[in-house]
């Protein structure tokens, strides 16, 4: 498209007030991972790029900062395809009738949280939740979280029978599995739920001082992460785009495109999947 | 005590100006038992080091992406401010008609986040979206502000049209060139304000500085935090430099041309689903009265109550405690006080405490202290006050030299104690009235310290997509905005504390 006329139609959204007309043509997609949000923008361009490459159509990547802004992006139709985690997922296909589940990653089918400690708490790693955690400083990741929040929050709540705000002396939310760390290991607060995937990363990294903080309790497994493509895009891209789509992404095996996420491969997934998370976010009231 | 304080007897404006301060303290003094600031015992020093290497040794990859977020966050707030000011000065001129003040009073009263977070929905990540999000609150301040710029205004002037030159007339040949130095300087400052929400929209997905600053602040990346908040300070310090307003045209071309493309969005017609449905509960839109009331008392009882009282005992120590650090660090940065050398590292702390994001300063604390309100009201303190004591300073050294100096004026502690702060003591009074409304906005930030203030409900409501809890939240929020805005003009005017015109000075 030609710079005039991309100069021409900002003139016309800043005049009228009004989204700039979109190439209807183009396929958009979105995808926050869950560890590293540094240059999303450089990072998905190249899987915007493989996609475009398989798919024969134009794809472009969209920047998102939250889950609920890529749900938002998804119900309004800016995006026809996301990289969602668990209970965003759910969320986002109850609001757009026909989406769908089409792949998750390979250890998306066992996804679990770690449940952290400053070592100065003295708690210990048990096969079960130590009754001690009680009265302490609490925080999860970020609101919206499946691993950060929602399965954590639902394995609490079944351990004590009471709301986390009960149970700890003050919950807060970090907003990001590496603040959670970060926070947990310099005392800020005292435990926190993060994801085991950010959490390996870290160590490996060497982010994480042992004699600091450690893991306590580890949750049974969940499904999380997994790609949600809209219902409506066969009759916009041609029929059979859909089957198309999660041909090319569970085809997609270069390890610089898959690290971006990160996962090992994408592997196939439904909404039945999804169960599980839809009924946790009900029991815990994060979901009418 | 409270009939005294809207009457002052006499003339004497001290009385008043101490019984509104006593007023001010003695309700923080009320607040501190039932604030929530406990310190916790914790072990920053690894984290903190690491931060104040990143500010050292700031390091970013990749200068383009650097460039196109300063670009987007000037673009963002030149367009807001070029159409806000036309706009607001339209409506100052229908101040008088009680419906453009509560209109002005209401939009002022929604912080510019939650603009955005509202145009998200209608507007997708868009151009759109972002330029919305500041233009709408602006247009409410700037509206106030230049009313009341107006009625400062000598009348006559005005006396000698002639009788059929009414309304814009008046405006256009007596107002607004009497008051024209006013409403310039006075925009030239908003700017500055715009950059700085233009840079936080980014912490919603904006392409403006705010965007990187927030990831780099979440994953640890303090070198590139660093960067980019050098990047920002640099940009806040410079604006006297490169905003010319002859070069405006240009500027505002180049902002159009700078705006980031809208990406596959062609969906307007979601507006009315939005207003028709998705703010509204479930039982009100079926008409089940008795469950909608229900909806309403669970969510008033369970949130909003408890939200209006966190926020305002955190606004009130915040308010206190601002104008101490106003009152501790402005001579550090005045002419007359510090020396014409010694006041620039004074100036420089006070250009970073003003441009550095609430949020990183709350998370900076957050690791000092542990979480609870103290964070919370240190960081708001810290901004506001370097914002308050910049422009105190800035009257101080307007005066300074002027005629209104003696050859037999003190110095020293002397001159700061007896002289400067008392007369800065009225305008610094009133700028800490603006700021209340403003301190009370900002208190959104802090559900990462995990208190409870309507800010953080209205967050929660947005992350679990129930718009509906999100619009009362911010209805509420939106209230009790224009209440404390009533109450703080009253005082302002009991106190005898006049309107200050920030930038008036320069």
């Amino acid at each position: 498209m030609s710079q005039a006329k991309s100069l021409l139609r900002k003139i016309t959204a800043v005049a009228a007030l009004l989204p700039a007309l979109a190439q209807a043509d183009t396929f958009v997609f979105t995808a926050i991972p869950d560890a590293d949000e540094s240059r999303l923008q450089e990072r998905f361009g190249k899987v915007a790029e493989y996609l475009g490459e398989q798919l024969g159509v134009d794809v472009q990547y969209i920047p998102v900062k939250s889950y609920a802004a890529a749900i938002t992006a998804f119900r309004n139709d800016q995006v026809q395809l996301a990289w969602f985690g668990g209970l965003s997922g759910v969320q986002a296909r109850k609001l757009v009738p026909g989406s769908e589940a089409l792949a998750q990653g390979y250890e998306d089918q066992f996804f679990k949280s770690y449940i952290i400690a400053n070592t100065s708490t003295g708690l210990e790693a048990g096969d079960d939740l130590s009754d001690e955690i009680k009265g302490k400083t609490f925080t999860f990741g970020s609101k919206g979280s499946t691993s950060g929040r929602l399965m954590p929050e639902f394995y609490l709540r079944e351990h004590f029978g009471a709301a986390p705000e009960e149970v700890f002396s003050r919950v807060g939310f970090s907003g990001d599995h590496s603040s959670t760390i970060a926070q947990v290991q310099s005392g800020a607060y005292e435990v926190g739920a993060v994801n085991f995937a950010v959490w390996e990363k870290e160590t490996e990294e060497g982010k994480i001082d042992a004699d600091k903080v450690k893991v306590i309790w580890t949750t049974p497994t969940y499904p999380d992460y997994q790609w949600t493509i809209r219902g409506d895009v066969n009759e916009r891209f041609g029929d059979g785009f859909k089957a198309k789509v999660r041909e090319v992404l569970l085809g997609m095996d270069d390890p610089d495109l898959l690290a971006s996420f990160p996962r090992e491969s994408f592997v196939p997934a439904s909404n039945d999947d999804y169960v599980p998370i839809e009924e946790t976010a009900k029991a815990i009231g994060l979901l009418d | 005590m409270i009939s005294q304080l809207f009457k002052p007897r006499g003339n004497s404006s001290a009385r008043a100006l101490n019984a509104v301060c006593g007023l001010l303290i003695l309700l923080a003094l009320l607040a501190l038992p039932w604030a929530d600031i406990e310190v916790y015992s914790v072990d920053p020093w690894i984290e903190l080091g690491r931060i104040g290497r990143g500010l050292v040794m700031p390091y970013w990859d990749g200068w383009q992406i650097l460039l196109q977020a300063v670009g987007q966050t000037i673009a963002f707030a030149l367009l807001a401010v070029a159409m806000a000011v036309p706009l607001g000065l339209a409506l100052a001129m229908l101040f008088h008609w009680r419906a453009v003040r509560i209109f002005c009073a209401s939009i002022r009263s929604v912080h510019e986040l939650f603009w955005g977070l509202i145009f998200m929905q209608v507007y997708g990540l868009s151009a759109t979206t972002g330029l919305l999000a500041i233009l709408v609150p602006f247009t409410g301040v700037f509206a106030k502000v230049f009313a009341e710029i107006f009625e400062q205004q000598d009348r006559a002037p005005a006396e000698t049209l002639g009788s059929g030159a009414r309304g814009i007339k008046r405006y256009a040949y007596t107002l607004i060139p009497q008051s024209w130095p006013a409403l310039t300087s006075y925009t030239r400052y908003r700017f500055e304000c715009a950059l700085r929400s233009s840079a936080i929209l980014g912490f919603i997905g904006l392409p403006t500085l705010g965007f990187h600053l927030e990831t780099a602040f979440k994953q640890g990346d303090y070198s590139e935090a660093g960067a980019l908040l050098w990047a920002f300070i640099l940009l806040i310090a410079t604006i006297r430099f490169w905003l010319r307003p002859r070069l405006l045209p240009i500027y505002i071309l180049g902002a159009i041309w700078l705006l980031p493309e809208t990406i596959g969005f062609s969906n307007g017609g979601y507006l009315w689903q939005f207003i028709s449905q998705d703010i509204w509960p479930k039982a009100l839109l079926a008409g089940q009265w008795s469950e909608a009331a229900d909806w309403y008392a669970g969510m008033f009882s369970s949130q909003v109550w408890p939200g209006i009282v966190q926020t305002l005992l955190l606004t009130q120590l915040a308010l206190v405690l601002t104008a101490i650090v106003v009152l501790f660090t402005y001579p550090f940065a005045s002419q007359a006080l510090a020396g014409p050398v010694m006041r620039w590292p004074g100036r420089f702390l006070l250009l970073v405490l003003r441009s550095m994001p609430e949020m990183i300063l709350a998370f900076v604390f957050l690791l000092l202290f542990g979480p609870s309100g103290l964070p919370a009201v240190l960081a708001l303190a810290l901004h506001n006050g370097g914002l308050i004591a910049f422009l105190v300073a800035n009257a101080s050294d307007a005066e300074f030299g002027s005629r209104l100096g003696r050859p037999d004026d003190p110095g020293g502690l002397k001159r700061y104690a007896y002289l400067e702060t008392p007369r800065r003591f009225p305008a610094m009074l009133a700028f800490l009235f603006y700021r209340w409304e403003v301190i009370l906005r900002e208190s959104a930030i802090m559900g990462i310290l995990g208190i409870a203030t309507l800010g953080f409900y209205i967050d929660s409501a947005f992350e679990e997509i129930r718009y509906d809890r999100a619009f009362l939240l911010i209805l509420a929020t939106a209230l009790l905005n224009i209440l404390v805005d009533a109450v703080s003009r009253r005082l302002r005017r009991a106190a005898g504390a006049d309107t200050p015109q920030p930038g008036r000075t320069h």
